[in-house]
């Protein structure tokens, strides 16, 4: 089941088509990346999907019902890149607070805040101002009010911005248990390496409109090229081929691209006619990384400010 | 509802416990006690050496009628001292009599100014010389003259009975309402700059943060601007509530441990200054004490509550505008705030200065206008104001503050989430009027 349907989003401001016409579905209880440059319209999809803006035209299906913000808001954790907390208050009156705009009595509030603190051993912050936490501390307490509600869908963008490694995978292994509890996670982010980690399917955006879907294993196929890395003892005489071509000549390893029509078995066969003994021989997919920059690169790296009739 | 509750008691909570509250109601009507009553206490206690003044080229005149005090001054007619040399003989001024019956204007030196003071004192004296030789000169008696000013002194009284048109007439005490209309016109003009620019310090506080959108992804913008701008209301009505208990109360126990006649001093002391007629002002209200109890001062709470929650919340909505519109940079603050605090300052100037006509033209249209009508109505009110006015000023001020926080809604929804640059007044014109 899809917990949240976007159908062909549009958010137009004065000068850019931040939203153009965009449409995908996460699947319940899946970690799904929302990917894009800068300035692509991510943030103004969560904001529209959090219930802050209203879209100009389309429609978002949230559990299977039109989104509703007043109504569904307390089903949605929230957290944006620009942390935000209020600095002077002490940060259990803050956790509760925020829970309690969520809907939550404040006797179950409690309870969920301290479970929280306890696991994020922030026990003995409760009294402590905002204002005396280091970044870090901050964004963990950001976490924590953010999941604090057992929200059906967390929105995280950024989450691992200004944490250390320990921190990061503390917040990473919860985005996990999460996940596996039922909630569904949109995470959205530039940095790739985490992507490809943690998410089940993404979606890449660029200049307001979606230019790519899928899981993280399918875009890798669909952008393969047919690279393979060959462990083995070579020499330039031996390579002279029509089955693929040397992108990379090392020693005692090659990088090396099928050519028409020909199979990964041709190029064993090549190979082994030659007595060439094969330490090692599989398949290079491009990381999503590459796969981001070919995608990315050559559009203007800023978006250009445009009239809007 | 409930979550517009819960910003309420936030908002409430920081800030009544917050330091600087508990500061600012505690203290100032403490300061404000140790003020009016500690100038009467220096007023009072302050010394003045005796000053010792030689008169030179006395026709005479002022030799017998001229006397100094037995505190402060004291007259010498000597011959051998002049300006040259007043100071080596122990004087500390010589003053000049040399007849200049025209101008009448005589010249005293010294060493050291002698202060505005001791020279209304030694005019005084000249005055008071001059009097009784034209008594003398007129064959009255000083002693007759004196038992008539007694007699005549306060023999009569008027007061000023309103006739309404019920045909029953009321006692009006003019100076006291003045006081108590500028007192709460004085005070709903304070109070709407310091909890107006609250409410925008706290938004531009909820935005530099980036709380805001935290919030906004739990509540509707339109919920946290007015759980702010309401919680700063009660906030403000705690406030004023403490202030008059505490007030009342220091009063009775100050009443109780400072003589009657230090304040009576007090209020002669500064009765040529008219700045300092707060002792004197004082002075005043305890002399009409019995009136006091003819004024509806239920009638007067009442109204001021009324006009302070809606002149607050028509300002209120536009400071928390904004406060959404600008960034971190207070001097933005600066040129933003201008058009709304012009006509708070316009309303002050326009009921400062009619206040002696509280039913003039211009009193009653600012009355009438929402932008003034706070600070004006609140003058008018205890001088009496005709039943339809005070209904139709009140029903444009509830609209008004409908209006303008519908408007600032439309702004600040839009304004709290833009970071970057400052927004401009056309920007603003367009949210507030574009549609959805």
């Amino acid at each position: 089941m899809n917990i949240l349907e976007l159908q062909n989003l549009k958010k137009y401001f004065a000068t850019q088509k931040a939203v153009d016409d965009i449409s995908f579905m996460i699947e319940e209880g899946s970690i799904f990346g929302l990917l894009g440059p800068n300035g692509a319209g991510k943030t103004t999809l969560l904001r529209m999907i959090t219930g802050i803006f209203y879209p100009d035209s389309g429609n978002i299906i949230f559990n299977g019902k039109h989104f509703d913000p007043i109504k569904d808001i307390g089903n949605i954790g929230y957290m944006p890149e620009e942390r935000g907390l209020y600095k002077k208050m002490k940060i259990g009156e803050q956790a509760l607070y925020l829970a309690q705009l969520k809907g939550l009595s404040k006797s179950d509030a409690l309870q969920k805040i301290k479970a929280w603190f306890i696991k994020f051993e922030m026990e003995t912050w409760w009294n402590k101002k905002v204002e005396d936490l280091s970044k870090g501390m901050s964004q963990k307490l950001q976490f924590v009010t953010t999941v604090l509600h057992e929200p059906k869908l967390i929105i995280l963008d950024e989450p691992f911005s200004g944490l250390d490694p320990v921190n990061a995978n503390l917040i990473k292994d919860e985005i996990f248990n999460l996940a596996k509890n039922g909630s569904t996670v949109i995470f959205s982010t530039h940095r790739m390496e985490q992507v490809e980690e943690i998410c089940d399917h993404i979606v890449l955006v660029n200049k307001g409109k979606k230019i790519l879907d899928g899981s993280v294993a399918q875009i890798k196929n669909q952008f393969k090229e047919n690279v393979y890395r060959l462990g083995a003892t070579t020499a330039a005489h031996n390579l002279m081929t029509y089955i693929f071509e040397v992108i990379k000549h090392q020693p005692d390893e090659l990088l090396l691209k099928l050519l028409h029509d020909s199979n990964t078995n041709d190029v064993l066969k090549f190979f082994i006619n030659q007595d060439i003994a094969i330490q090692s021989f599989n398949e290079v997919l491009p990381t999503l990384n590459e796969i981001f920059i070919q995608l990315v690169e050559g559009t203007p790296d800023a978006r250009q400010f445009q009239t809007i009739k | 509802m409930n979550k517009i509750w819960l910003i309420i008691k936030r908002e409430y909570l920081t800030r009544v416990r917050n330091k600087t509250f508990l500061l600012s109601t505690f203290l100032l009507p403490i300061a404000m006690m140790l003020f009016i009553f500690g100038s009467a206490f220096f007023a009072m206690s302050a010394k003045e050496k005796m000053k010792k003044i030689a008169v030179i080229n006395d026709p005479g005149m002022f030799k017998v009628n001229l006397k100094g005090d037995s505190l402060r001054l004291a007259f010498d007619f000597i011959a051998g001292v002049d300006s040259s040399n007043f100071f080596e003989k122990g004087y500390d001024a010589v003053l000049n009599l040399n007849n200049d019956s025209v101008a009448r204007k005589f010249t005293i030196h010294s060493k050291k100014q002698l202060g505005i003071d001791a020279q209304d004192m030694i005019e005084n004296k000249l005055d008071r010389a001059f009097e009784n030789n034209q008594l003398q000169q007129n064959g009255i008696r000083k002693e007759t003259l004196d038992s008539i000013n007694k007699k005549s002194n306060g023999a009569f009284a008027i007061e000023n009975r309103l006739t309404s048109d019920k045909g029953k007439s009321e006692e009006v005490n003019a100076q006291l309402n003045y006081g108590i209309g500028f007192g709460s016109g004085i005070l709903i003009y304070i109070t709407m700059f310091i909890f107006g620019s609250m409410v925008m310090r706290g938004v531009m506080e909820e935005k530099t943060n980036r709380i805001a959108e935290v919030m906004v992804s739990s509540v509707k913008p339109f919920q946290l601007m007015m759980g702010k701008i309401l919680g700063i209301a009660a906030v403000g009505l705690t406030q004023f509530f403490l202030w008059i208990v505490l007030i009342l109360m220091l009063s009775t126990v100050v009443s109780a441990f400072i003589p009657q006649e230090m304040l009576q001093h007090a209020g002669e002391m500064n009765k040529n200054i008219p700045v300092g007629g707060n002792s004197a002002m004082m002075m005043k209200f305890m002399d009409v004490k019995q009136t006091v109890s003819t004024v509806n001062w239920f009638q007067i709470i009442s109204f001021f509550i009324f006009y302070f929650l809606g002149g607050y919340l028509f300002y209120a909505s536009l400071f928390a505008a904004i406060g959404s519109v600008i960034n971190e940079d207070p001097q933005e603050a600066q040129s933003l705030m201008l058009p709304i605090t012009m006509p708070i300052i316009f309303a002050f100037i326009i009921m400062s200065s009619n206040l002696n006509t509280p039913d003039s033209k211009i009193m009653v249209w600012a009355s009438m206008i929402p932008f003034t009508s706070p600070i004006v109505m609140m003058a008018r009110i205890p001088s009496g104001v005709p039943w339809p006015q005070l209904l139709l000023s009140m029903i444009l001020l509830v609209s008004g503050f409908l209006f303008t926080t519908w408007l600032a809604a439309k702004i600040y929804r839009t304004g709290i989430l833009m970071y970057g640059k400052k927004a401009s007044w056309k920007e603003m014109f367009k949210w507030a009027f574009r549609k959805s």
